[in-house]
C-alpha cells in the first residue's frame, strides 16, 4: 500500500513537470507565431529557418527560461526593432484609423440601409 | 440623366483603384528601420575568438573615443565587399573595430582573416546568434558606430561602401 502511495505521487509529480513544461512550450511557439522573422519579412519566426530566425528562437526561449513573461518579451523586441517586429500590432494613435475604420463603416452602413426602409423615420 | 451619373461614377471608381493599386505596386515595401536606434549598447557576455574565453564587452570598449562594432562571417559575401574598407579605417586612430563574429566556423574565419587582412582590435564570436539579436541587428554584415560612452550614434545595416565610409570619417571629423 505504502509502494504503491509513492509511486503514485512520483508519478504525478512526473505528470506534473511535464505539464509545466508544455505550457512553456506553448508559450514559447505563441510567441514565436507572433514575432516577425527579419530575413523573410512575410513570415514568422515559427515558420521561418533562417539564420536569424534561428537565433531569435533562441533568444526567446532565453527570456522565457530567466523568467520573463510574454508583454515583457515583447516589448524587449519592440524597443530593438520597433513595433514591426509584431504581427499583433497594438493599438495606438497611428494605428487607431485602422482599428476603428470597420467599426464605423459598419454602423454608417447599417445607418443608411435602416434610414432606406424607413425604420428611422416611423418613429 | 442618371444612366450618364452612373457611368461618371464607375469610371472615377475605376481610376480611384488604379491609382492606388500604380502608387501601392510602386511602394517599397522592404522594411528597414534605421531610425530605430537603441541608445546605450547592451553590456554582453561573448566568447573571445581566439581563445574561447568569456568576456565582457564592458572590458574591451575602455580605451577609444569611438569604437566600430562589426557584425561578420567568413561565408557572408558582402562582408568581403566590406572588408577593404574596414582595413582602411583601421588607418584611423579615433576608432577601435571589434569584431563580432557571426555563426561561423573558427577554421574559415580565420583563413578570411589571412586572406583579407585583419581589422579587428578585438573578435568576438557569436556561436548562436543570440548576441547579435540582443544588439538588434537585422542581417550580416551590419555595423555599430559608438561613442566614448558606449551610446549607438550611428547603424549601418548591410555592407560599407564608399558613401557610407566617407560618411564615417566625416563623422568622426565633426564630433571632434
Amino acid at each position: 500500500m505504502k509502494t504503491k502511495f509513492i509511486l503514485l505521487i512520483i508519478f504525478s509529480l512526473f505528470l506534473f513537470s511535464k505539464l509545466s513544461f508544455s505550457e512553456d512550450l506553448k508559450l514559447e511557439n505563441k510567441i514565436n507565431k507572433n514575432l516577425r522573422c527579419l530575413i523573410c519579412q512575410g513570415q514568422s519566426i515559427y515558420d521561418s529557418q533562417s539564420d536569424f530566425a534561428e537565433s531569435m528562437k533562441i533568444v526567446v526561449k532565453q527570456k522565457i527560461n530567466s523568467g520573463m513573461n510574454e508583454e515583457e518579451i515583447y516589448s524587449f523586441f519592440k524597443m530593438q526593432y520597433g513595433e514591426w517586429i509584431l504581427y499583433d500590432p497594438q493599438f495606438n494613435t497611428k494605428n487607431f484609423v485602422l482599428w476603428l475604420l470597420p467599426i464605423v463603416v459598419f454602423l454608417a452602413g447599417g445607418i443608411i440601409i435602416l434610414s432606406k426602409f424607413g425604420v428611422l423615420k416611423k418613429r | 440623366m442618371k444612366k450618364k451619373y452612373y457611368k461618371f461614377s464607375i469610371i472615377t471608381f475605376f481610376i480611384f483603384v488604379f491609382l492606388i493599386f500604380y502608387y501601392g505596386l510602386n511602394q517599397k515595401n522592404l522594411y528597414t528601420p534605421e531610425d530605430i536606434i537603441v541608445k546605450k549598447f547592451p553590456n554582453l557576455l561573448l566568447n573571445d575568438f581566439y581563445s574561447f574565453n568569456e568576456t565582457s564587452l564592458d572590458n574591451i570598449l575602455i580605451d577609444s573615443n569611438y569604437y566600430l562594432i562589426n557584425i561578420w562571417s567568413s561565408w557572408c559575401l558582402p562582408c568581403r565587399e566590406e572588408h577593404p574598407y574596414l582595413v582602411q579605417l583601421k588607418k584611423n586612430s579615433l576608432i577601435k573595430i571589434i569584431g563580432i563574429n557571426y555563426k561561423d566556423k573558427k577554421d574559415n574565419a580565420l583563413k578570411f582573416l589571412d586572406e583579407f587582412e585583419n581589422p579587428y582590435t578585438h573578435i568576438l564570436s557569436d556561436t548562436n546568434g543570440t548576441a547579435s539579436i540582443e544588439i538588434g541587428a537585422y542581417g550580416v554584415p551590419e555595423s555599430f558606430i559608438l561613442n566614448k560612452k558606449k551610446e549607438i550614434i550611428k547603424k549601418i545595416i548591410g555592407p560599407i561602401d564608399k558613401k557610407k565610409f566617407n560618411e564615417i570619417i566625416e563623422l568622426l571629423k565633426n564630433e571632434n
